[in-house]
């Protein structure tokens, strides 16, 4: 049995969401779009410029929209636009209903239909559950957490 | 006081249902069972310790394992904390006599009045056969141990 047992965060992969550059040792943050201090870490990271990989961890019974929100950001990413959805998803948590990535996807330009047929996709949810499980058996609890160099670093709220 | 170590048979017991029947040693035989000690319902870490292993819970089933939640809190109490949660992890309660069961496992925290956080894993036969035990209330064990600890069986 496969189950959910412990093993290394898996590195960064050609399917990974990969921003900035540089040759610091990637980060890796796992985190969710309902999560506050995912919303102000993502920001610094974004703002620093260095290399950097996001990662779903949605847990649906602590932020519900989470995991819709997870699979939009998916969603808007086959249509290449990853993370511009990302940026609008953390630039307004409190609107994170169907409606809401709706209306992000249509001012971002996408092809609603198709965004809201692949939202809701199997693809896009083994995709987001990939991430989820990749982070609990690298023994993430809660988010956001960064690995850097492969070492597990959670974020306080202090330090977003 | 520490936590009963694999190889011991698990104690006698008695902790309450949420319908207040009883789950005594008797509803640990012919089951793998993870009892998941927590000091407070609607606490920080709880919350976010239930609202973990929920996201999983069915691969742990997928494992043959069921896992219950406990703590001193009342039945009252953790029905509560469940439903807010919308979780599904079922909760026994160690109310009264208090902390009896938690200190039959090696786990009360006298101090505090409450469960140190802790995982015991009970096998069929109802023998220990994992258990783990936080440095402080704080940790927070990920799903990956138990996982870890299924997989050893």
């Amino acid at each position: 049995m496969s189950g959910l047992g412990s093993a290394p965060v898996p590195p960064i992969g050609p399917d990974d969401h990969v921003r900035g550059a540089g040759e610091t040792p990637p980060r890796i943050v796992y985190a969710d779009y309902e999560c506050p201090y995912c919303a102000v870490l993502c920001q610094r990271l974004a703002g620093g410029g260095e290399c950097w990989s996001f990662r779903h961890f949605p847990v649906r019974s602590k932020h519900p929209r989470a995991w819709a929100a997870a699979c939009a950001a998916e969603a808007a990413g086959l249509q290449g636009r990853f993370w511009e959805m990302h940026d609008a998803l953390f630039a307004d948590q409190g609107r994170l209903e169907d409606p809401h990535l709706w209306a992000r996807a249509g001012a971002l330009g996408l092809d609603v239909e198709r965004f809201d047929a692949d939202r809701r996709s199997d693809a896009v949810a083994v995709r987001v559950r990939r991430d989820f499980e990749s982070g609990v058996r690298a023994g993430v609890v809660t988010t956001p957490t960064l690995f850097e160099g492969g070492v597990m670093r959670v974020i306080a709220p202090a330090d977003t | 006081m520490s936590v009963v170590a694999a190889g011991t048979p698990a104690p006698d017991f008695t902790l309450r249902r949420e319908d207040y029947r009883r789950f005594t040693h008797e509803d640990l035989v012919g089951h793998t069972t993870v009892l998941v000690f927590y000091p407070f319902a609607f606490s920080a870490v709880c919350t976010d310790q239930l609202n973990l292993y929920q996201e999983v819970l069915d691969r742990f089933a997928a494992e043959g394992a069921t896992l219950y939640g406990v703590s001193c809190d009342s039945t009252e109490t953790q029905r509560a904390f469940k439903q807010k949660l919308g979780i599904a992890i079922e909760q026994l309660s160690d109310w009264e006599p208090k902390g009896a069961t938690c200190r039959a496992f090696g786990v009360y925290h006298e101090k505090g009045g409450m469960p140190q956080r802790a995982l015991v894993m009970i096998g069929p036969d109802g023998v220990v056969q994992w258990s783990w035990e936080g440095e402080h209330p704080g940790v927070l064990p990920g799903a990956n141990l138990i996982f870890d600890a299924l997989a050893a069986r």
